[in-house]
């Protein structure tokens, strides 16, 4: 926090600036009736986030941030609606459960609070850190990231894999049909099951 | 760089705020799964602003894990809606309730 009192308005441009789009894209995806509309508020939230990462000089993660985020996941997400064709608009209107929507709003409100008392009331810099600065000299960033990813943290990136393998290997058994038992099958109640509305994969 | 890390924090408060409230109010369950990823981004928000007041990269590290077990939730969470959309036809969280004693 020494460098606190030495902001200049560039660096106050920008945080102003990736906070609305933050903020913004944010309440777009809560508010927007149409699913498609929250997905492209969700890509401006992130490409907010981005910028703000790229502001405190985490280059690297704001790069992944829109590769992987905005490139892969929003784009998944669209798939999704898409492929389902539930891109038709929500009646937000109507309350399912009654007092929901305030109720809602002030658990949120004593969260943030919360949060916020917590953090204003904390001593903060604990313990001794560590290793690698963020920035040992210029341009440094990639390279004191892949240093401790390899390093410090090669446990965690190793079992890292071993989760995208078990998801990818979750999601092809959740969306496939069985191709096993072609034979007419019947539920309990002695209805066939069409093709269209057994998955068999996920009950296993 | 010199903005003061209290206002990223706060920001990352609000935004955490937002996607709650998603969750608790919007029955669409793919907006639900937007939310929980506004969530997230809210705490990988707090991680870099701290790893750059404490000049310490690890707080990018595992940003980037955030990141990777975003990506794997997604993925599982997105075919489990295609799974229930097949069987019911609906992305409605209310009407998902076959479960409910």
């Amino acid at each position: 926090m020494v460098l606190a009192t030495s902001m200049t308005i560039p660096d106050i441009l920008v945080f102003v600036t990736g906070a609305l789009m933050i903020l913004v894209g944010a309440a777009g995806v809560i508010v927007a009736k149409n699913p498609v509309h929250s997905a492209l508020c969700l890509v401006l939230t992130l490409f907010g986030v981005a910028v703000l990462f790229i502001e405190q000089q985490a280059d690297f993660l704001a790069a992944v941030q829109v590769i992987v985020y905005a490139g892969a996941v929003v784009v998944m997400f669209l798939f999704v609606i898409m492929f389902l064709g539930v891109d038709r608009t929500e009646d937000v209107h109507d309350e399912p459960l009654m007092g929901q929507r305030p109720l809602a709003i002030g658990l949120v409100l004593v969260l943030v609070g919360s949060i916020v008392a917590l953090g204003s009331e904390a001593k903060w810099s604990g313990g001794s850190h560590s290793v690698v600065g963020i920035n040992q000299g210029p341009y440094q960033n990639v390279a004191n990231l892949g240093k401790a990813i390899f390093t410090t943290y090669l446990f965690a990136f190793e079992i890292t894999s071993a989760l995208l393998v078990i998801a990818v290997v979750g999601a092809v058994v959740l969306a496939r049909r069985s191709m096993i038992t072609n034979a007419p099958r019947t539920d309990s109640l002695g209805n066939p099951l069409g093709a269209t509305t057994d998955f068999e994969g996920a009950d296993r | 760089m010199s903005i003061p890390s209290s206002w990223y924090l706060i920001l990352a408060a609000l935004l955490f705020g937002i996607g709650a409230l998603g969750v608790l109010i919007r029955r669409n369950v793919l907006i639900m799964f937007m939310c929980i990823e506004l969530m997230l981004n809210a705490a990988t928000l707090t991680f870099v602003t701290f790893s750059r007041t404490l000049n310490d990269i690890g707080g990018q590290a595992d940003v980037f894990f955030i990141l990777v077990v975003a990506a794997a939730e997604v993925v599982v969470g997105l075919g489990i809606v295609v799974a229930i959309f097949r069987r019911r036809s609906t992305a409605d969280a209310d009407e998902i309730s076959s479960m409910e004693g």
